[in-house]
């Protein structure tokens, strides 16, 4: 558990709904929520996640902290913003699940080889590189993941996919050599640490 | 008398009934077999020239009984109202061309309805007579209103602003009841149109509680007497001339007259000793009453709990809490507004014990009823009051505050939660007197057969529950001392149709001794039941019938000489309209009657009658069908429709183009419970094939626009399949109806199902 973890806990000790409420971005949504449930039959993906939206809320408000930070459930959206769309209340339900899961990476708390979390690091560190997501890197950081074994194996896999790809120019192989990025990337990267440091002085408050 | 009567027939060839019928024949049938005296034809007898027609011949050719052969009886009333003759009116509209099909076929039997309607209103007709009102009682503008509530203090203020002068009592020392003990209201504005959800949005809060303002006006008033410390000992007479006896607690007792009477005796909380699994020996777990008393207390500072004066920090509440529930010792229905009262204290709390005291309410099913319900629920949840629904098993203490133990229904498990201070949400229990027909209910509720068995068992029980009940008007009426109960001690009301009638004419309950309510409600009720007051006076200053029959100047007459003395009239009134008198005959209370007739129909020996509805003003209706032989294979069948429900439902069908079968004759009836047997076994001789009855939905959720009398119908029908065996008759023959206003299409397929049985048992063997 990282230290930022236990302060918190300190600090909110029983309502979690309070520390949801300061710390996750659209947070203080969620005690507006009615517990009608349209958002979890709305949702897509509803059968396959372990929470849906309507149990996340309210298994936030009944302080339930570990198995909501823990949870895979706001790892699984898709964006497709069928709850926001249809929530009688208008809660902004999507952006909650991202808030928390953003939280939940913050605190050291992701359940460890979560794979859309493994993929959001790969997808950022890429990106942030040359300002723009190389593909062909991206393909191979995600297929090499689990180790050099594992890597032949995906790439073999996908072996046509890739082919294919190259031919219809999607991928080019040239990108393995550096690859193309934007004119001023460290003006991007600068940009980012600012907003960093904003997010990490207003937690620090928070603590 | 008979000498002066003079009948004039008029019909309408309007609304395509000339196209459809050989006018010159229904002419002729009303004249020849209706004996008219006089019958005209006209194109549109409801416009202006049709009625200068009807009104020439009354005061031109003096005459003194008219039959109307046009539309249904419901429809232009306003252009056929000739209140100074006796008339009766032919439905050759709705009841014949509308609801027959336009075919060469059905003419020949479509043209025999219409004269067979004919001969029936001239019949009803001639047995009419214009009534007058009994003069019984002038009108009386004062109104007596027991209970110095909100109910009572806004049904006061509404009645002085129309100009009524008032009497309130109040049982206690002083104005206000309940009301003036909170420390705030619950709002009653919603949030303006508009206002969108969000965090940080201008939503409904609790108000201050103004109650005193209202104290402090019906105190300015000068239309209104109050009386404190005050019971009424006496209530007698009848709408228009009630007269109440006013004892104060000294012993001294006023009596005055009263034109209406509105009672507000409000509520008191349900005793929750049988709540011990919920703590109720804790003195940190507290009632939604003694919540209010804490707030008060605190004024606008921190609320404090009662074991050791600490600042609560956390709080729960318990909804429900022994309500809507079977369990021995809890009520067992639910009093809809406790979960406001908890949003209303929970806020209490954010507000004086900070944002962060911990506010949760554990409920079951969340109902905010009324103007600001779902606003204020937004409110609760913009204040950060945690709403959990959960099911709580019991609040267990150790040391100070409690612990509450309850399965949170959404996660579907077991919780515990610490609470410095827990709010039990009792019900309102309604301040009735006792139920005059307590034993009659609980008989109903057994089968027939058992009912003598039990009687002094169910006697006794009545007696040992109703001995600590104080009665609150002490009617003295034969059929008890105050307004009968419909459910758990709430009284009564026909919630659809007239929500503040009770079952003793000119007394309207209002409040919460009605339903369980909050202020606002309550001075909506009590605006409403005030009207109602004001129009029972002046009903019966003019000697007009109550809801539903308003206008109604006829009253029931009865023949003493040939009175057995049976009592059926008297306990069959629904409205308490009949005591005796020292010789054991029955006497009307003209004004008290709401003229159903249920009375007419109980009579064994017909001797009760109203002057514009009688024995003979439907049996002659019956008599002069015609009734075409066995051979014809042209049945008829009788069917008895409520005017309230089921005769408008059969209008309705006919405007909807729904057919009725060619052989039914339909004969309106005030309520079902003013049907006489004689009515029955004489068409059965006369050769009808079948009877079709249609009254109204009866029972606990009864629809009966006369609280009672369908079901009075049903229990005299169903001796009457005996009836039928005597004649040789198959039983089937006579069916009785639930019927709605909604039952448009339902209501002609019942007389097509009679048609079926008709065929499948034969024709009547009593034609002659």
């Amino acid at each position: 558990m990282s230290d930022m973890n236990t302060a918190m806990v300190e600090k909110y000790r029983n309502s979690f709904l309070k520390e949801v409420e300061a710390n996750v971005e659209e947070g203080e949504w969620v005690k507006m929520c009615m517990q009608c449930g349209v958002c979890s039959g709305s949702c897509p993906l509803g059968p396959h996640w372990a929470h849906p939206p309507q149990e996340i809320f309210m298994m936030i408000r009944a302080g339930k902290r570990e198995e909501v930070l823990a949870s895979d459930s706001m790892w699984m959206c898709t964006s497709c913003y069928n709850c926001i769309v249809r929530c009688p209340r208008e809660l902004p339900i999507t952006h909650i699940m991202h808030g928390l899961a953003t939280y939940a990476k913050k605190l050291g708390l992701v359940p460890k080889g979560q794979a859309t979390a493994e993929f959001s690091q790969i997808f950022w560190n890429n990106m942030m590189k040359k300002g723009r997501v190389n593909e062909l890197k991206l393909g191979l950081s995600l297929y090499f993941k689990d180790g050099f074994g594992q890597g032949i194996k995906n790439a073999m896999a996908n072996q046509k996919l890739g082919m294919n790809m190259m031919k219809a120019k999607r991928m080019s192989a040239a990108e393995f050599f550096g690859g193309h990025g934007i004119k001023d990337v460290s003006g991007l990267q600068k940009m980012i640490k600012k907003a960093e440091e904003i997010e990490a002085a207003k937690l620090e408050a928070n603590k | 008398m008979a000498d002066d009567k003079k009948f004039a027939g008029f019909v309408c060839t309007g609304c395509g009934i000339g196209d459809r019928l050989d006018a010159g024949q229904l002419e002729m049938t009303a004249t020849r077999d209706g004996k008219m005296q006089s019958c005209v034809q006209h194109e549109m007898l409801c416009n202006k020239e049709g009625v200068q027609l009807i009104r020439d011949t009354i005061d031109n050719d003096g005459a003194t009984h008219i039959m109307i052969a046009a539309c249904s009886r419901r429809a232009k009333v306003e252009a056929f109202s000739f209140p100074d003759v006796a008339m009766s009116r032919a439905n050759l509209r709705e009841g014949v061309i509308w609801s027959r099909p336009d075919t060469d076929e059905a003419r020949e039997t479509t043209q025999e309805m219409a004269d067979d309607y004919i001969r029936m209103a001239c019949a009803e007709v001639k047995f009419m007579t214009k009534p007058t009102p009994s003069g019984e009682q002038e009108l009386n503008k004062n109104i007596l209103v027991v209970g110095g509530g909100v109910t009572g203090m806004t049904a006061a203020l509404e009645t002085a602003a129309a100009g009524f002068k008032v009497h309130l009592v109040e049982k206690t020392g002083a104005l206000g009841g309940w009301a003036a003990k909170w420390h705030k209201r619950i709002p009653y504005r919603a949030a303006a149109a508009g206002v969108s959800n969000g965090t940080n949005v201008d939503l409904p809060l609790p108000i201050d509680n103004n109650v005193g303002e209202m104290i402090a006006a019906v105190e300015a008033s000068d239309k209104i007497t109050v009386h404190l410390n005050s019971t009424v000992t006496k209530t007698s007479g009848a709408p228009g001339r009630f007269s109440a006896d006013i004892t104060t607690e000294s012993g001294s007792t006023a009596t005055e007259n009263f034109g209406a009477i509105v009672q507000a005796s409000g509520w008191k909380a349900f005793d929750p000793s049988a709540l011990a699994y919920l703590g109720s020996s804790n003195a940190d777990v507290v009632t939604n009453v003694e919540l209010e008393a804490l707030a008060n207390e605190a004024g606008d500072g921190p609320i404090k709990r009662p074991s050791d004066g600490k600042e609560v920090k956390s709080v729960v509440f318990v909804q429900n809490a022994g309500q809507a529930s079977k369990e021995e010792g809890h009520l067992p229905y639910h009093s809809g507004i406790g979960d406001l009262i908890s949003i209303k204290q929970a806020l209490y709390f954010k507000d004086q014990n900070g944002k962060d005291c911990d506010t949760t309410i554990l409920f079951d099913n969340l109902r905010t009823p009324g103007a600001a319900g779902e606003d204020f629920y937004r409110s609760g949840q913009q204040q950060m009051v945690i709403f959990s629904k959960g099911k709580v098993s019991e609040v267990t203490s150790s040391g100070s505050g409690a612990t509450v133990n309850f399965k949170d229904l959404i996660l579907n498990e077991d919780v515990k939660l610490d609470a410095d201070l827990v709010v039990l949400d009792l019900g309102m229990v309604p301040n009735s007197g006792p139920n005059p027909y307590a034993v009659t209910d609980a008989l109903e509720q057994l089968p027939y057969e058992e009912r003598d068995k039990k009687l002094a068992e169910v006697e006794k029980q009545v007696a040992e529950a109703s001995v600590s009940i104080e009665s609150i008007l002490n009617l003295d009426y034969r059929q008890g001392t105050d307004l009968p109960h419909l459910v758990n001690g709430f009284t009564d009301s026909h919630f659809i149709c007239f929500p503040y009638e009770t079952r003793r004419s000119g007394i309207y309950a209002a409040g919460p001794v009605r339903r369980p309510m909050d202020i606002k409600q309550a001075q909506d009720d009590a605006t409403g039941a005030a009207m109602k007051a004001i129009q029972a006076a002046v009903n019966a200053g003019q000697g007009s019938a109550a809801h539903p029959r308003v206008g109604d100047l006829s009253y029931p007459k009865f023949r003493k000489e040939g009175c057995t003395q049976c009592k059926r009239c008297t306990v069959e009134c629904p409205f308490g309209a009949i005591n005796e008198d020292e010789q054991r005959y029955p006497m009307f209370n003209e004004s008290r009657c709401r003229r159903c007739g249920t009375c007419m129909g109980a009579c064994p020996v017909r001797v009760i009658s109203f002057e514009n509805y009688s024995i003979d003003s439907v049996g002659q209706q019956i008599k002069n069908v015609d009734i075409p032989d066995e051979f014809d294979e042209k049945p008829r069948i009788l069917v008895l429709a409520c005017e309230n429900d089921a005769y408008p439902a059969l209008d309705q069908a006919a405007m909807s183009g729904q057919e009725i079968s060619a052989w039914a004759r339909v004969i309106p009836v005030r309520c079902l419970g003013s049907v006489s047997l004689s009515w029955i076994t004489d068409s059965m001789n006369s050769g009808y094939d079948g009877i079709v009855m249609m009254g109204c939905q009866r029972g606990k959720d009864y629809q009966c626009h006369f609280v009672r009398g369908s079901t009075m119908a049903a229990e005299r029908m169903m001796k009457v399949g005996d009836t039928l065996q005597t004649l040789n008759l198959e039983p089937e023959r006579v069916v009785v109806h639930e019927v709605a206003i909604t039952d448009i299409e339902r209501a002609p397929r019942l007389i097509k199902e009679m048609e079926e049985v008709i065929e499948k048992v034969g024709m009547s063997p009593f034609k002659f």
